[in-house]
């Protein structure tokens, strides 16, 4: 089992440390490796270089901690909980600290990504650390002072105390601390103690974000800075011919049209490449104006021709493809344990299902855009991106530019979902720049981002199980997937090592449609997938679904293999306590339930949906939560990520539907594309596993069941068994629906 | 280009642009107010909601043109320094979570609370089923609803 992260943390060379010129001490830190020798700590807060430090902690005169937060915030919280961890064992008072999104210029940054919910878990040690090092120096400075033994003074909300009880802030002794060694051995809390760490934290950026102050990309802004609008091919498999851009140059406000591609091809001849970089190498029409509506005007003004470079496909051949692929026999083996072949021939009754899933974008309600200024050997880029650091080194490759000469300004970013791995947007930006010599920020519109997203692809999963005496004796999964498959931990999940007889095999299609990483990527349909297919075998076994699970979990409890990811106590945990606080069994006449379980993210989640029928329709009331995270460091936090979850995996579960034909996406904008609405939302209700291992991230775990636990309660309600999302098309076509 | 003066947030506002310009792009491109947020620009999303003479209008549809006349509320202008209770309410509910959407939706609750003094969840639900979250922070929206009509009563 792998639910402890080995890193390579050694505090011994974790941090550095320097006086400040303006006054104030100032710390510098890494997450995962070690400091370098040469590594040097600025003595000017202006010029903080990410190159050697991950993060930096400033400590004023007056006592103000400023945490120069490293991670990109998305919405998932990161800005606000992992400083709370570093206030936690510096004490200090967490009215005093302010927190600032940290610029990159960074050559040796291990992690400054926003994905896979996984900051948290990889910042928990370093960030402890950073804080008891820090709190240890200004208690060693403080016992200078007073001359007197360090282990004899408390700490508390910025506040050092001796044992006669005369007090020094953290203000009063910063200037000697600075000066003082690094302490090294410094004792982390015990989790009782803890004052901020399980308290409730407001999202440090609520003021702004409430008073509509300058915060996301799309609100910077510099001067002279030209707004771009792209005109990329309108179907996949598709190559620009001609344009003709008289109307556009007529727009008022519009100072030039041009063309961009030669930078893509040249990177991609280059023999360099980044899995951020999901580009087509079709030339894109670039309208310049001075405004944005200028912009979008005049891009609706060109006209261009195009022509078909490679096929244009349709969810019509994908659909058949998938079938075919999940028909054949040419699949790759993941996992396999024991023999299922065998299994399968003495079963006492065999189960076997195929779910579908479409095409889904991201549609972060910021659309995409990004600011570059290409016209020197320095380069400037600014804006919401989750991966920063991947986007300075391709811009690198492509200029040709040291990689010390670009600054990657980070915004907060209206969503991400990982539809802002992918840097598209930064590479086009940095390209117009480049041509037009001028700072410039991309725009998209929505129907741009919808359009010509990095989509999650459609996939296909066929699940068959076989029963033997009334035991689950083998289950087979097939993945018929678009691009790609289940990365490399997932045939490791859940219900591997419960079933002795196990097999997981994959296959995809390549396509040119751009395709990539969806809000927990893979898992937010198998999810789905694996646990409709339990409450149907359960059903079909005449056994409870819930309890079904619990028994085959009791089979992974002692394994000695350690390629489990989960734990079969911390999933049994969750889902005896969803059990409980969902009231499992014991509803009302009329509502109709539905349970899920699932691990994703190294976070265990339990779920339970009740429906009700409204004139023989359904409609989702309430969900309950089980989440076993570890500590939790932010409550209000940690439930805001698992409600969102929840309702997003519903949300997409039940309404959002995409498809293509001859290439082109057929839905632009969402008057027809349908996200989760107010008056279709149910009530989430959250609760927590209490125990005290290290915290584990929530931007994602809390979508995979959700679509589970609401299918299974449909069926319970109306008799149904939902193979294929939206379910909302499901259900029309069987004419449950109007 | 035209010149229109326009009523903004108490004060009045001279900005040369062409008659068809959203007001949206009139705030964020022309007078630095960036707190009204694109997000459909085909008034499906709610991001861009204003205030217009108080009442929640999609700033993404409203031309330039006809609003001499009017009064425009943005989010900037809704109270000084987030004290309007509205505001005050969102964050003592932690509403956002990316945040992007929250100023529509701060906007559209207001003008609807200045209506419905005591509204009740349905009503608060039907008002704010035109704003989309993608986040999907639609339950602690409500509550921070109730929160701010208690604050205004």
């Amino acid at each position: 089992m792998k639910s402890q992260l080995n890193t390579n943390f050694s505090r011994r060379n974790f941090l550095k440390t320097s006086a400040l010129a303006s006054g104030g001490l100032l710390i510098g830190f890494n997450f995962l490796t070690a400091c370098k020798p040469e590594a040097k700590m600025p003595v000017d807060i202006n010029n903080l270089n990410f190159n050697d430090f991950n993060a930096f902690i400033k400590i004023s005169d007056e006592g103000y901690v400023t945490i120069f937060s490293p991670n990109p915030e998305i919405g998932q919280g990161v800005k606000t909980a992992m400083p709370m961890i570093i206030a936690e064992e510096l004490d200090a008072d967490w009215s005093k600290v302010n927190v600032t999104q940290g610029a990159l210029d960074t050559k040796n940054f291990s992690r400054q990504l926003a994905g896979g919910s996984q900051s948290i878990r990889f910042g928990w040690d370093a960030l402890r650390q950073t804080g008891a090092t820090a709190k240890q120096m200004l208690i060693n400075a403080a016992a200078i002072k007073w001359n007197v033994d360090a282990a004899s003074l408390k700490t508390s909300k910025g506040v050092i105390t001796n044992a006669k009880g005369a007090q020094l802030t953290y203000g009063d002794v910063v200037k000697e601390a600075a000066l003082l060694e690094v302490p090294e051995n410094v004792k982390l809390k015990e989790t009782k103690d803890y004052t901020i760490i399980g308290k409730d934290a407001i999202n440090v950026d609520i003021h702004k974000i409430i008073t509509g102050k300058p915060l996301f990309g799309l609100d910077y802004k510099t001067e002279n800075m030209m707004i771009a609008s792209v005109l990329r091919p309108p179907a996949f498999g598709q190559k620009l011919v001609s344009f003709d851009a008289e109307k556009a140059k007529q727009v008022t406000g519009v100072i030039d049209v041009i063309t961009i591609g030669d930078k893509v091809r040249e990177f991609n001849n280059s023999g360099k490449n980044s899995w951020t970089f999901q580009m087509s190498e079709s030339d894109k029409v670039v309208v310049i104006a001075k405004n944005t509506w200028a912009a979008i005007k005049g891009k609706k003004a060109l006209s261009a021709k195009w022509k078909t470079d490679s096929e244009v496909e349709s969810t019509e051949k994908h659909d058949k493809i998938l079938t075919k692929i999940l028909d054949g026999n040419k699949l790759n083996t993941r996992r396999e344990d024991g023999n299922i072949k065998s299994a399968f021939a003495k079963a006492d009754k065999i189960v076997e299902k195929t779910y579908h899933s479409p095409f889904l974008p991201h549609n972060c309600m910021e659309p995409m855009n990004f600011y570059a200024d290409v016209r020197s050997e320095k380069i400037h880029l600014a804006g919401p991106v989750q991966t920063p650091e991947a986007a300075e080194g391709v811009v690198a490759d492509m200029f040709g530019v040291d990689k010390e000469n670009i600054h990657v300004e980070m915004t907060r970013m209206g969503g991400g979902f990982g539809r802002r791995l992918y840097g598209d947007f930064v590479y086009e930006a940095a390209e117009i720049s480049n041509a037009i010599k001028k700072p410039v920020k991309l725009v998209s519109t929505r129907e741009d981002d919808m359009t010509t997203g990095v989509y999650r692809p459609a996939i296909k999963y066929r699940i068959k199980a076989a029963v033997k005496d009334g035991k689950v004796t083998a289950y087979h999964l097939k993945e018929a997937a678009i691009n790609g498959n289940m990365y490399g931990l997932i045939p490791n999940f859940f219900p591997a090592g419960c079933i002795p007889n196990y097999k997981v095999e994959t296959a995809n299609y390549k396509s040119n449609i751009t395709t990539g990483a969806w809000r927990a990527p893979y898992t937010n349909f198998l999810a789905y997938a694996e646990q409709s297919f339990f409450s149907e075998l359960a059903q079909e076994m005449g056994k409870d679904h819930p309890e079904l699970l619990l028994e085959l979990l009791q089979n992974v409890k002692n394994t000695t293999d350690n390629k489990i990811q989960y734990s079969g106590q911390r999933m049994e945990d969750t889902i005896k306590l969803v059990k409980e606080k969902g009231n499992w069994g014991k509803t009302e006449e009329g509502v109709y339930q539905g349970f899920s379980a699932y691990y994703s993210h190294n976070t265990h989640v339990a779920e339970i949906a009740e429906i009700v029928l409204q004139e023989g329709l359904p409609v989702i009331k309430k969900v309950t939560a089980a989440v076993d995270c570890g500590i939790l460091v932010n409550p209000t936090g940690a439930k805001n990520q698992v409600e969102g979850g929840v309702l997003d995996g519903i949300g997409h579960a039940m309404f959002s539907d995409f498809s293509f034909k001859d290439g082109k996406p057929e839905y632009k904008n969402f008057d027809k594309y349908r996200l989760i609405r107010m008056q279709e939302t149910p009530k989430v209700e959250v609760h927590f596993v209490q125990n005290n291992l290290s915290p584990t991230g929530l931007g994602e775990p809390g979508l995979p069941p959700a679509g589970g636990a609401v299918a299974n309660a449909i069926h319970n309600a109306l008799g149904k068994r939902l193979y294929s999302q939206p379910f909302i098309k499901e259900l029309k076509k069987s004419t449950v629906l109007g | 280009m035209p010149n229109y003066k326009l009523h903004i947030n108490g004060k009045q506002r001279s900005v040369t642009a062409d008659e068809d310009t959203p007001l949206l792009w009139v705030l964020r491109d022309e007078l630095n107010l960036v707190g009204t947020k694109f997000g459909c620009g085909i008034a499906q999303c709610g991001a861009c909601t204003v205030h217009i003479d108080g009442i929640a209008t999609r700033s993404c549809q409203m031309q330039v043109s006809i609003l001499e006349d009017v009064k425009i509320t943005t989010i900037e202008g809704l109270s000084d320094d987030g004290k309007h209770p509205v505001q005050e309410a969102w964050a003592e509910i932690d509403v956002p979570q990316c945040g992007y959407c929250q100023a529509g939706q701060i906007m559209t609750v207001s003008a609807f609370l200045s209506e419905n003094k005591n509204p009740s969840s349905e009503e608060i639900r039907e008002a704010m089923h035109g704003n989309i979250c993608r986040c999907a922070s639609y339950n602690r929206i409500e509550k921070a609803v109730k929160v701010a009509a208690d604050k205004l009563s």
